[in-house]
């Protein structure tokens, strides 16, 4: 077949059932991306003879004779498109997973379609923005700054990872093609519980091009946990890269490593599994039940998990004071059950690795990871390998949320590069990633608050009940960040907490953004409003009578003593500007529809307990710039634009000057992870003790090179100072790289943060809403936030941080519902039965920043990636119970259900 | 996603060379929903591309649309000012889940044959009185109703080997005056609820629901109903068991934005014509 691809005259000779995506990844052009194959996402978006289209679904064969234009194409003679150019200048992305469809559907608009991008961007899904930055960028909106030497902090400067992203270049995990590939497809349990008893290979292995099948049989006997920690035994050790039991649908069965996907996926259907079928349970109460299978039946004590005869992989209790005794002396108590529904992480690049050894035998993985030096570390534990035996490196992620603090694909990869020899890739379809991989934690979480009529707390109690689905990976973890923060935020004497996270025979829940927060926040912010208005007092005030102070102790529902302080304190501003800000006149609703207003807060700690490492390295190089050599992973968090904002603005240069090296555990820099949001406050913090180091240093050459002793102050009575590229001192400049060149070693200097002590953040969420009680419709007419972010390093990116939180928690509130069915299947696996925010469903959200500087974290700054997250859906529910009158006690608040409680309380929907 | 079971493809350029359906084929016509799911079946592709059909034919009595038709090529048709009722296409169009991208390879007679509940151009052409022209593959042919064709949810009437040809949608309906409602989930969303109502000049009104029900629904009235006629024989109609439910939207909402979209498309027909 002969078409134009990009203007050149090109052959190809496509497999008749081929799609246009592979092959155009297959001919080089990996800047089309595969977000779902499924014709969803838009991120394989193309131009066939000028009209925009989705390749995924587009017939290879039918490109023939055809002009294709890939993204790659665009830019003309070196010069990029102006839409291009514009979502630089916007910098309209994240991860940038999703933008080289958006671009090639931007470009495609005309004027009446730029003019209703809901409608025109309908096919494009984005999860990092929250769109209003690609709403920018498609109207010409300039956001990033210049650059200038010494002034990097607090400056919007661009990622500088846009140029390539915008082109197509951006080298994402799956975007190289090492020769003698093998693909990996995976055999997937049918049944929710059942044990294997035998696995027939021999037909699957005639199939042509199959190289391997691994079943149980080959898995090494050891059990882990896929949730990544610094100290590993945090998790319980539940799980092995293949079981001889399975124990949710979509669990991993077998493997085969073939030539071709075809093959591997062929191969599969031929694997003939005898099951021996188990009784299954899906919710947390029929597991706990008396007589309920037991899933994970080991001897307690060997594992971790807290009751395995019971199902609990974790439990929690805690209680300060007489919550007893508080609430007997309560004139209003609110007692409810919220619960927070299963949703998928949806990243638009799926979890994927790509496997080898190298020259020397080295096990590399390249991966789609937040944790490349824990995963390096697993790996290693797992298949008995020395540490520097094991390389694992992180190119660009297209997205995290916590889904990929987990070890879901390099394990089975490790194996069968182990078993095979063979470079060996894996990634997992859209479908594996909505039923095979992780999801946050359902929770039900009972709160019970109560307070005298002035509004003082006497007393809180919460039971927290979680699925932690088959395996118990962050289950322990989540349950207690779940019940920390949420209940810290008040001052009150009497408070007690108990929670369980309970194994049930569905895909393991696993990290995700809040990390258990958003479940719990919900319940305490929802409770808090009810109290509010039983007292009739206002939200706002309610609030500041009880929240907590500097000064303060920090108490959750223990006094154990622990590391963390007010580096700054923002909670009285958040709450202030977003009062403020919600009495500003709102659009206006539509006739007949209520209107109401409704606002929570969240507090966090700025980085996860019990130790976050991150060493970073920075070294003068010879041609005068530096190298900063990072750990932590880049996957649109924005932290390759802050690190060397932090470097340069210390080293008195220009970002650009400062060459970033990330991810890669062979190049050193240890990180225990970007999770916890702390990509910015403790590797930004090594970057910062690094770069003070060096600059030190650099003074002190530069006036051993001219000749001075280090150790005399003014010698010459002129300061030595950093120049973007030179040491100066009075009418003395010598260049960097003359330094360099005179050292005799390498001048590097080395900084680390250990994640301890750690700070405070806060955010708080206001909404204005509008509720069509015909119809159960919802309108967003005002969205305000206010976040506590310490200093802000880059307004841009930190803005775009808490956007992309809170669409993402708009997800959840508005939609976002990923369901089990009776037989334990997924029942909407796909971009178009599981909801996902598009354009159209997410309104502008004012953001503002209360201005504080933290004592603790790196230059005054604090974290600001999972907290936007957390006070949304119940600053949301707050306004619909403004509204309607309604508490509503699960999200999402769709329009059937609105509806319906609208009806079942009135009778009718429609009162006149 | 690659449909990596096919081993050919036949592209057929004339009638004749379309006999010889077997299991294991599969006609392709845009193939968005083809290549959107795991075909493991599916060992041959029929492109009825190469057919070269025509895909729009205005004529006197109205307008034929090839299955073939790609959507954006149905939306940018330049049609007769007389049918009143060409707005609906674009509108139907918009209800569509998926975006303009996907219109440019899409076909109508895609949309029918997939027969989803919320498939908007089966909501368009069961709106307009369309009728469906189905090649067999001894070379017979018959024509019946769209709304006869959707037989259920994913379920036509189409044979074993049999094709959809084209869809006929008759001036008499395309001249009439309509109005059109949607319910969904979110914003711009897939239909759970789409009524279109048209009403000749004498007076009377075609109602047609679709997307909250297994397959379309038509009730005729003869003159212009009042609300409560239009109530009523919608409850008669469809009882509350008999609506369509889904992650979409729930079996109960759908009944009453049924009803109560049903009503505004009803009121604003009759408004028009005390205008």
């Amino acid at each position: 077949m002969k078409f134009d691809l990009n203007g050149a005259a090109t052959e190809a000779a496509p497999r008749p059932g081929q799609c246009l995506r592979t092959l155009l990844r297959d001919l080089g052009r990996f800047g089309v991306k595969k977000g779902c194959d499924t014709g969803d996402c838009g991120a394989c978006t193309v131009h066939v003879d000028g009209a925009p289209v989705h390749s995924c679904l587009y017939p290879a064969f039918r490109a023939e004779g055809r002009a294709v234009t890939t993204i790659e194409g665009l830019a003309q003679d070196g010069a990029l498109h102006p839409v291009q150019a514009r979502f630089l200048a916007a910098q309209g992305f994240q991860c940038g997973f999703c933008t080289a469809g958006m671009i090639m559907t931007a470009v495609a608009l005309d004027q009446a379609q730029m003019r209703d991008l809901p409608a025109a961007l309908k096919g494009n899904l984005c999860r990092c923005t929250g769109y209003r930055a690609i709403a920018d960028a498609v109207h010409g909106v300039c956001h990033v700054e210049t650059e200038e030497a010494g002034g990097g902090i607090g400056r919007s400067l661009p990622a500088p990872a846009g140029p390539d992203l915008v082109t197509g270049a951006a080298c994402f995990t799956m975007d190289v093609a090492p020769p003698g590939l093998t693909h990996l497809k995976l055999l997937a349990s049918p049944h929710p519980h059942a044990r294997i008893v035998a696995i027939e290979t021999a037909e699957a292995l005639s199939v042509p091009g199959v190289v391997a099948i691994l079943t149980h049989a080959d898995a090494p006997a050891a059990h882990f946990s896929t949730a990544r920690h610094e100290i590993a035994t945090d998790d319980v050790d539940d799980t092995r890269v293949l079981d001889d039991v399975v124990r949710f649908v979509g669990q991993r069965v077998a493997a085969v490593v073939a030539e071709t996907e075809g093959a591997a996926e062929e191969a599969c259907r031929r694997i003939k599994v005898t099951y021996a079928l188990l009784p299954a349970v899906f919710e947390p109460e029929a597991a706990l039940a008396p007589g309920a299978p037991v899933l994970h039946p080991k001897a307690p004590g060997t594992s971790r998990i807290a009751a395995p005869e019971r199902n609990v992989v974790g439990a929690l209790h805690g209680a300060v004071g007489d919550v007893a005794a508080g609430f007997a002396e309560a004139d209003f108590i609110h007692e409810g059950t919220y619960a927070s529904q299963r949703v998928q992480h949806g990243h638009l690049e799926t979890h994927g690795t790509i496997g080898w050894l190298d020259a020397d035998g080295r096990l590399t993985l390249r991966t789609s990871s937040q944790t490349p030096f824990l995963t390096r570390d697993a790996l290693a534990g797992l298949f008995g390998l020395a540490p520097d035996k094991v390389r694992v490196v992180c190119a660009r992620v297209g997205g995290g949320f916590g889904g990929k603090q987990e070890m879901l694909t390099e394990d089975i990869v490790a194996l069968a590069v182990l078993k095979t020899g063979r470079p060996v890739k894996f990634e997992f379809t859209r479908h594996e990633q909505f039923t095979a991989s992780t999801c946050r934690h359902p929770m039900k979480v009972t709160v019970k608050i109560g307070a005298r009529a002035d509004g003082t707390l006497t007393a809180i109690a919460l039971s927290v009940l979680s699925n932690t689905g088959a395996y118990g990976n962050h289950g322990p973890g989540t349950l207690f960040h779940g019940c920390n923060e949420a209940l810290i935020l008040y001052r009150c004497p009497n408070k007690k907490a108990e929670g369980r996270a309970v194994y049930t025979n569905t895909m393991p829940s696993g990290a995700f953004r809040g990390y258990g927060l958003s479940q719990t926040i919900f319940a305490v912010e929802s409770a808090m409003d009810e109290v509010a208005r039983g007292l009739g007092l206002d939200p706002f005030d309610f609030r500041r009578r009880n929240m907590i102070r500097p000064g303060d102790a920090m108490i959750a529902h223990s006094d154990h003593p622990h590391d963390v302080a007010f580096g700054s304190y923002g909670l009285d501003q958040c709450l202030g500007l977003v009062e403020q800000a919600l009495a500003a006149p709102s659009p206006d609703a539509p006739p007949g529809w209520l209107t109401g207003t409704g606002m929570a807060a969240a507090m966090i700690d700025t980085i996860p307990p019990r130790g976050h490492f991150a060493e970073c390295r920075i070294r003068l190089a010879a041609d005068g710039m530096f190298d900063l050599t990072v750990g932590t992973a880049e996957f649109g968090n924005g932290t390759s634009t802050v690190h060397r904002q932090i470097a340069a603005t210390i080293l008195g240069t220009l970002p650009s000057r400062v060459r970033l090296h990330q991810s890669d555990t062979a190049l050193g820099g240890y990180d225990t992870g970007a999770f916890g949001s702390t990509g910015t406050v403790v590797a930004g913090l090594a970057t910062e003790r690094a770069a003070t180091a060096l600059a030190a240093r650099l003074i002190a050459l530069g006036r051993i090179a001219r000749g001075e002793a280090a150790s005399e102050p003014n010698a010459t009575g002129a300061p030595a100072r950093l120049a973007p590229d030179a040491v100066v001192a009075g009418d003395t400049r010598i260049p960097l790289a003359d330094l360099a060149a005179q050292a005799g070693a390498p001048i590097e200097e080395r900084g680390r943060a250990t994640g301890s002590p750690r700070s405070v953040a806060f955010n708080v969420q206001g909404f204005r809403v509008a509720v069509d009680p015909a119809t159960g419709a919802l309108r967003i007419l005002r969205s305000v936030h206010a976040a506590d972010a310490g200093r802000v390093m880059n307004p841009l990116q930190c803005r775009g941080q808490i956007e992309g939180g809170i669409a993402q928690a708009l997800g959840v509130a508005l939609m976002e519902d990923l369901q089990i069915g009776p037989d334990g299947h997924v029942v909407n696996p796909t971009f178009r039965s599981y909801l996902m925010p598009r354009f159209a469903d997410i309104p502008p959200t004012e953001i503002l920043f209360a201005k504080t500087y933290d004592a603790l974290g790196p230059a005054g700054a604090k974290s600001m990636s999972e907290s936007p997250y957390n006070p949304v859906t119940p600053a949301l529910a707050n306004a619909i119970r403004d509204a309607t009158g309604l508490r509503l006690h699960a999200p999402p608040f769709t329009p059937d259900r609105l509806h319906a409680a609208l009806v079942a309380r009135d009778g009718s929907g429609r009162p006149v | 996603m690659d449909l990596n079971t096919v081993t050919a493809v036949s592209r057929p350029r004339d009638r004749a060379a379309l006999s010889g359906w077997t299991e294991g084929d599969a006609f392709l016509a845009g193939g968005t929903w083809l290549f959107s799911e795991p075909q493991p079946d599916v060992r041959r592709l029929i492109d009825l591309s190469a057919l070269d059909w025509p895909a729009l034919t205005i004529g006197q009595d109205g307008l034929e649309i090839a299955a073939t038709c790609t959507i954006a090529q149905l939306c940018h048709a330049d049609l007769p000012p007389a049918w009143a009722a060409a707005p609906l296409i674009e509108a139907c169009a918009r209800c569509l889940m998926a975006s303009f991208k996907v219109w440019n390879m899409a076909t109508v007679g895609g949309n029918l044959c997939l027969a989803l509940p919320a498939g908007a151009m089966i909501s368009l052409v069961c709106g307009l009185d369309g009728t469906c022209l189905l090649w067999a593959p001894d070379g017979t042919e018959r024509r019946i109703r769209a709304l006869d064709f959707i037989t259920g949810a994913s379920r036509t009437d189409l044979r074993p080997g049999e094709i959809l040809r084209a869809i006929h949608l008759p001036a008499t309906a395309l001249t009439r005056r309509a109005a059109m409602r949607q319910a969904s989930l979110s914003a711009l969303g897939r239909s759970a609820v789409l009524v279109i109502g048209t009403r000749p000049p004498e007076g009377g009104l075609s109602l047609t629901v679709t997307a909250a029900v297994p397959r379309p629904l038509r009730l005729e009235f003869s003159q212009d109903p009042d609300a409560a006629e239009c109530a009523a024989a919608l409850a008669a109609a469809l009882p509350a068991d008999a609506y369509f439910e889904d992650v979409h939207g729930a079996r109960d909402w759908r009944r009453a934005m049924t009803l109560h979209l049903s009503e505004q498309v009803r009121a604003e027909l009759a408004a028009g014509d005390a205008a």
